[in-house]
């Protein structure tokens, strides 16, 4: 385990938006220098408040923004120097879920056709073998088979995060940036998804990137702790030492954001 | 500021343009003003070459543009064949008067437009809806020339109002009020056809742009605090639907632009197009340009007021151009 | 003391094209007593939304009110006509919606959308609205009340944008405050400013609240008294603390196991995550004859199916709709 490279390496990552891509406004600095290591079959969790730059790091990961200075290596390879099928095979291997992804699933697709457009995209099967394989999928998320033919509207809002789920997993990817994916859903719906997470984790080995404002969600979700203030992370650690021993102040402002509640007693022995 | 500066010089550039490319076209189109001499017999082949030469019409393509666009800058816009006099005088009481159509026209029909789409938004269901939405379709399918031949033919059977023509017989003599009050009269007519025309387009804009603002979360907001509903609409759901609506009205300052030169020449009124209908006939080169340059700069006026218009109205993009 | 708010028996009905209409509330009685804050805990789709738009009469067209009452200081609202619910609205009952990028105009000035809202309940000269606009933002803890009054929304941050919906629904000091989600669209340390917030204000004005949220920590702050909405019914209520501590209902425990916490140290993962409530919402339009949250209940009695279960009163101040409890 020692001698495999981590998945991603970033080394010095900073990120400016400029006069020009914000006419007028003043020069953004998004990302001030990130040092950071995601390995193989982790759980790591960027907690910031808007604006600390979480989002603009998550981009870069998956290379939809180019960075000011610094390298990003995916596997030791330079994500600058991706190009051709390098770069589609980086595209499948790591894929990306925003929070507005259940939003913005095309309505006029069956739920099978959404979860097997990547598929059909990738030139993958033939025709049922693309809707075997979806309905297969949409089963793993929970949401039933026979359902496939439903549309996005006909979903519920959790059932459709699930969906945009489903499709990120058609191309069987190794890594999953969730951005905010959870934001807006139900505590129950929320409880749900993560436990299905995991499942797909022990079954596939698939890392997990979480980006979030929720510190408590993202204590229920990962094993370590990014906290991102003013384009750095000013502290990282496992989740239990984040709680009991915060050291940056920010931190000790997230935590202290987190509504103490009674704790239930547990449910009743069946 | 930066902005309307900006927008102000794309139209400058437009303006070049089209100029240039007008040019080109009327000038690869066969034929000229004199082609149609050569069939008389008693013009003779010398006689023509003279007549062409004293034009400069046997000059090379880019020399005459180069003429012309000087004799733009002297406000003279080149030379009418047909008139023998500079294109420029003869073209800025048609631009008066096109501008006095469009313009009560324009004014009009948005005055129109506004209450009675806000109005219909607030009537989704019923017979208001129905209504309105029979008439407008009704209005829409009916093509404008026809509608402008269906009012003469109105104004010719009943005597209603002059039909056709800008002024009454002995115009000149009258005193200045009845002057106007004769101007006016024959104005109904073509600023009828033109407002019905663009009407039933601005109308379900309007109802659409409110109805949307009026079921924004804000509006819903609004009513909770008990704002009273003449303020939801005019305070809350109108300010916000105005964006598209004003980039809408430049739109519509266009539409009712080209369909004026169809409803003048119906109804003979002296504005640009009939100039425009004569001269391409008579392949009075020069006096084809004029118009089509007038029209331009028209229109690109209109779209400047609509951006201005843009920049008071929405604090957003406001802050975007800053 | 009389309930400032009564809601009896309430029955809210939405027409869709197939067919039965949709129950989005059923059988919902709840009381709000002067100067104390309620919690109603649920999830999205269980009607809690529908609830708050009909006590101020703003239900969509769509929506028909079919049976119940809904009193305030006595007076039935049900039933009045438009210019009387404007005089209640904001008034006397205002509401905070959940997201106030939404809530707020966006080519307005936010001073004249305070100020606005006193316009609309007092005859007041437009000076003297705008200066209790001006004293309204100072209240709501804007350290530079003039500057915030001369922006426009979009000149805001999210919680700043929130303490002005704050403002507005306080401007006319209401009685009652309806808070629809008033943290949920924040980032976690604003939201707990705005929390601090609305509890302060509360007490400093005797404020009434009915708080709607699933956000647990923002209720076990705020109220005293919390209700459970699950489809349209309310399944069970008590005071908050014995409610968060020992929850009754098996939908009330599921919900609360389902909640995210700060991990006791040293614990592993697998014990943090929470074991979810299997399935999912039911359609409100096809409803089982049985109890509602039969189908996803780990503990099913053969009772369930047959009728909805009624309300029991198994302790002292607490309800709860639950064949266990002799439902």
């Amino acid at each position: 385990m020692e001698a495999e490279p981590p998945l991603f390496r970033v080394w010095g990552l900073t990120k400016r938006y400029s006069g020009r891509e914000r006419r007028g406004a003043p020069t953004v600095e998004a990302l001030a220098g990130i040092d950071l290591e995601v390995t193989r079959g982790s759980d790591l969790a960027l907690v910031g408040q808007s604006g600390s730059g979480k989002s603009t790091l998550a981009r870069c990961l998956a290379r939809l923004d180019e960075p000011t200075s610094g390298r990003v290596l995916f596997e030791g390879m330079d994500l600058r120097e991706l190009r051709g099928p390098r770069l589609l095979r980086f595209r499948e291997r790591v894929q990306l879920i925003l929070q507005d992804s259940a939003t913005a699933l095309d309505p006029r697709l069956t739920a099978a056709a959404i979860v097997s457009e990547p598929l059909e995209v990738l030139g993958r099967g033939d025709r049922r073998e693309r809707g075997r394989q979806a309905r297969e999928l949409m089963e793993s998320v929970g949401i039933p088979a026979a359902w496939a033919a439903r549309r996005p509207f006909e979903l519920s809002g959790g059932q459709r995060q699930r969906l945009a789920i489903a499709r990120a997993l058609a191309v069987q990817p190794e890594l999953l940036i969730l951005d905010e994916a959870f934001a807006g859903l139900d505590a129950s719906i929320q409880a749900q998804i993560a436990t299905l997470l995991q499942e797909l984790q022990a079954r596939h080995g698939l890392t997990y990137l979480y980006v979030s404002h929720d510190l408590s969600l993202m204590a229920l979700l990962a094993d370590e702790v990014a906290i991102m203030f003013e384009g750095r992370i000013v502290e990282r650690g496992d989740v239990g030492r984040i709680f009991t021993e915060p050291r940056h102040p920010h931190t000790r402002a997230l935590i202290a954001a987190v509504a103490s509640l009674p704790a239930p007693s547990a449910p009743p022995a069946s | 500021m930066v902005r309307l500066a900006r927008r102000a010089l794309h139209g400058l550039l437009l303006l070049i343009g089209v100029s240039a490319l007008s040019f080109l076209l009327v000038e690869l189109a066969p034929g000229d003003y004199f082609a149609e001499m050569r069939l008389d017999p008693r013009v003779s082949e010398a006689t023509l070459r003279t007549l062409r030469s004293r034009y400069g019409l046997d000059r090379p393509l880019p020399e005459r543009y180069l003429r012309w666009v000087a004799s733009l800058a002297r406000g003279e816009l080149g030379y009418s064949f047909a008139y023998g006099q500079p294109v420029g005088p003869l073209l800025w009481p048609r631009v008066r008067n096109t501008l006095l159509l469009t313009v009560t026209a324009t004014a009009l029909a948005w005055m129109l437009a506004v209450p009675l789409g806000a109005w219909w938004a607030t009537r989704r269901r019923g017979p208001v809806n129905a209504g309105l939405a029979g008439v407008t379709a009704a209005l829409l399918a009916l093509p404008d020339l026809v509608l402008a031949l269906g009012l003469l033919l109105l104004a010719l059977r009943t005597g209603w109002f002059p039909a056709g023509g800008m002024v009454s017989l002995g115009h000149e003599q009258m005193a200045w009020s009845e002057r106007v009050g004769d101007v006016a009269a024959h104005l109904v007519l073509p600023v009828t056809a033109l407002v019905l025309g663009i009407l039933p387009v601005l109308v379900r804009y309007v109802r659409a742009g409110v109805a949307d603002a009026l079921d924004a979360p804000f509006v819903r907001a609004a009513r909770a605090h008990g704002i009273p509903p003449r303020h939801v609409m005019f305070r809350h759901a109108l300010p916000a639907a105005a964006n598209p609506l004003i980039s809408l009205f430049g739109l519509s300052l266009a539409g009712l632009l080209s369909t004026s030169l169809l409803v003048e020449v119906v109804m003979s009124w002296p504005g640009l197009g009939p100039l425009l209908l004569e001269a391409i006939l008579a392949r009075d080169f020069y006096l084809v340009l004029g118009p089509v340059l007038a029209s331009t700069l028209l229109l690109v006026s209109g779209n400047l007021v609509a951006d201005a218009l843009l920049l008071a109205a929405d604090p957003r993009i406001r802050a975007a151009g800053r | 003391m009389p309930a400032l708010l009564e809601v009896r028996d309430l029955a809210v009905h939405y027409a869709d094209g197939h067919g039965g209409p949709v129950v989005a509330v059923d059988e919902l009685s709840l009381d709000v007593p002067p100067g104390e804050v309620v919690g109603l805990l649920g999830e999205s789709g269980c009607g809690k939304s529908t609830l708050l738009l009909a006590i101020l009469g703003l239900l969509p067209r769509s929506a028909r009110v079919v049976n119940g009452s809904i009193r305030f200081r006595g007076r039935e609202l049900l039933g009045l006509g438009e210019p009387e619910l404007r005089g209640v609205r904001g008034a006397e009952v205002s509401i905070i919606f959940q997201d106030p990028a939404l809530a707020l105009n966006p080519v307005r000035r936010i001073g004249s959308q305070v100020a606005e809202v006193v316009q609309a309940h007092r005859r007041w000269s437009g000076r003297r609205c705008r200066d209790e606009a001006l004293s309204m933002l100072a209240e709501v803890g804007f350290p530079d009340p003039v500057r915030i009054h001369d922006s426009y929304p979009h000149e805001l941050s999210g919680g700043q944008r929130q303490r002005v919906v704050i403002a507005q629904a306080l401007a006319c000091r209401p009685a009652l405050v309806l808070a629809d989600e008033p943290t949920a669209s924040l980032d976690s340390t604003t939201q707990a400013e705005v929390r601090g917030l609305l509890g302060a204000l509360q007490r400093r004005l005797g404020l009434a609240m009915l708080v709607v949220s699933h956000d647990l920590g923002a209720l076990a702050t705020l109220a005293r008294r919390v209700l459970v909405m699950y489809a349209g019914r309310l399944v069970e209520a008590g005071d908050s603390a014995r409610v968060f501590g020992d929850p009754l209902h098996p939908y009330s425990r599921g919900l609360l196991q389902a909640l995210p916490r700060a991990p006791e140290p040293g614990s592993s993962r697998e014990r943090r995550v929470p074991s979810p409530i299997p399935g999912s919402s039911p359609d409100l339009a096809r409803l089982p004859a049985g109890c509602a949250f039969e189908p996803r209940c780990a503990d099913r009695l053969p009772a369930c199916v047959d009728r909805p279960p009624r309300e029991t009163r198994p302790a002292d101040g607490r309800q709860v709709r639950c064949f266990k409890y002799g439902g």
